[in-house]
């Protein structure tokens, strides 16, 4: 089936105790190369038929207004899967 | 005739009942709103209570806040019916857009459930009016996703106009933005707030206080203050 993959993300600058705890246990388990990890959201929704155009931009506009926050997240990637 | 005051169940709503009482204890009737209908019942105010709508799932609040009950409730509080968003509420809120910025989770990466001390910074809205500006007041708050987060220029904004309602003393308990408990609308009839009146209501079942312990009853007035309201106007 045709999917089409949205990615949500934190914004930025604010705190993300999740990826900060998972960046500690990182650390304490001595893998010392990764400083940082932030933690976001992958939603697969599965498109009956064709991904036109449209549906893309139907997508993109449940990405805006539904499946993220824009107050506290951004939308990352709208994309064929 | 008694204030008839809506309490909205949705699938994982834990407060539903202690909201219920709240109003019963303030006076009011106390009126069971369920989230897959739409209708209102004819209520005079509103309250969301706090709890996990739909888990938590996808953000606090999210799917709640597009559950068909709060087509009404958007638009009830639009034309300038009371609306109160406890904790979960809150974020119902925030989600439908009724009250600006957004709650993520507490900075420290824990829930925590305390006694909090709040410092009431806005006397004029439809469920704070029994108070007055600068009074202390302690209700208990439990939340994992409660720190409040928006922009500066929205802070900046809500500071101006005086759209804070609350604000946590002693301990920021979950990381808010310059100590937000709790905002109110333009208007004041629509205030959301992360700590629980509704669990300071009864005597012995309250926070403690210098007078014995479990009877602070500090959340009353935000009941009380509405059907006041709802009295005079009749």
């Amino acid at each position: 089936m045709p999917t089409i993959v949205v990615e949500v993300m934190p914004k930025p600058e604010l705190l993300d105790p999740a990826g900060k705890a998972t960046a500690g246990a990182i650390a304490k388990q001595g893998a010392s190369a990764f400083s940082a990890v932030r933690i976001g959201k992958r939603f697969e929704l599965t498109v009956e038929g064709e991904i036109t155009d449209a549906v893309l931009a139907e997508a993109q506009k449940l990405a805006e207004e539904f499946l993220s926050n824009q107050v506290i997240e951004d939308v990352v990637a709208v994309k064929v899967g | 005739m008694a204030t008839r005051i809506g309490v909205v169940t949705f699938p994982g709503s834990l407060d539903d009942r202690d909201a219920q009482r709240a109003v019963r204890l303030a006076g009011g009737e106390a009126v069971a709103l369920w989230h897959g209908d739409h209708d209102l019942q004819g209520v005079d105010a509103i309250v969301l209570p706090g709890g996990f709508s739909y888990g938590d799932y996808l953000r606090c609040g999210a799917i709640a806040a597009h559950s068909p009950i709060m087509a009404e409730v958007i638009d009830a509080a639009n034309a300038g019916m009371p609306v109160l968003g406890i904790c979960n509420g809150f974020q119902i809120l925030v989600e439908s857009q009724l009250l600006p910025g957004g709650l993520i989770r507490n900075d420290h990466g824990d829930f925590v459930c305390r006694d909090q001390r709040l410092r009431v910074e806005n006397a004029s809205t439809a469920w704070t009016s029994a108070f007055s500006v600068g009074d202390e007041i302690t209700i208990p708050l439990k939340n994992g996703e409660g720190g409040y987060i928006a922009t500066d220029d929205t802070l900046d904004r809500l500071e101006g106009e005086g759209l804070v309602a609350f604000r946590y003393l002693d301990v920021n308990p979950n990381g808010s933005l310059r100590d937000i408990a709790g905002l109110t609308n333009e208007r004041g009839n629509v205030v959301g707030l992360m700590p629980h009146p509704e669990h300071a209501t009864e005597a012995g079942f309250g926070p403690d206080t210098a007078d014995a312990m479990r009877s602070g009853v500090d959340g009353l007035k935000f009941f009380s203050s509405v059907i006041e309201q709802t009295l005079a106007r009749v």
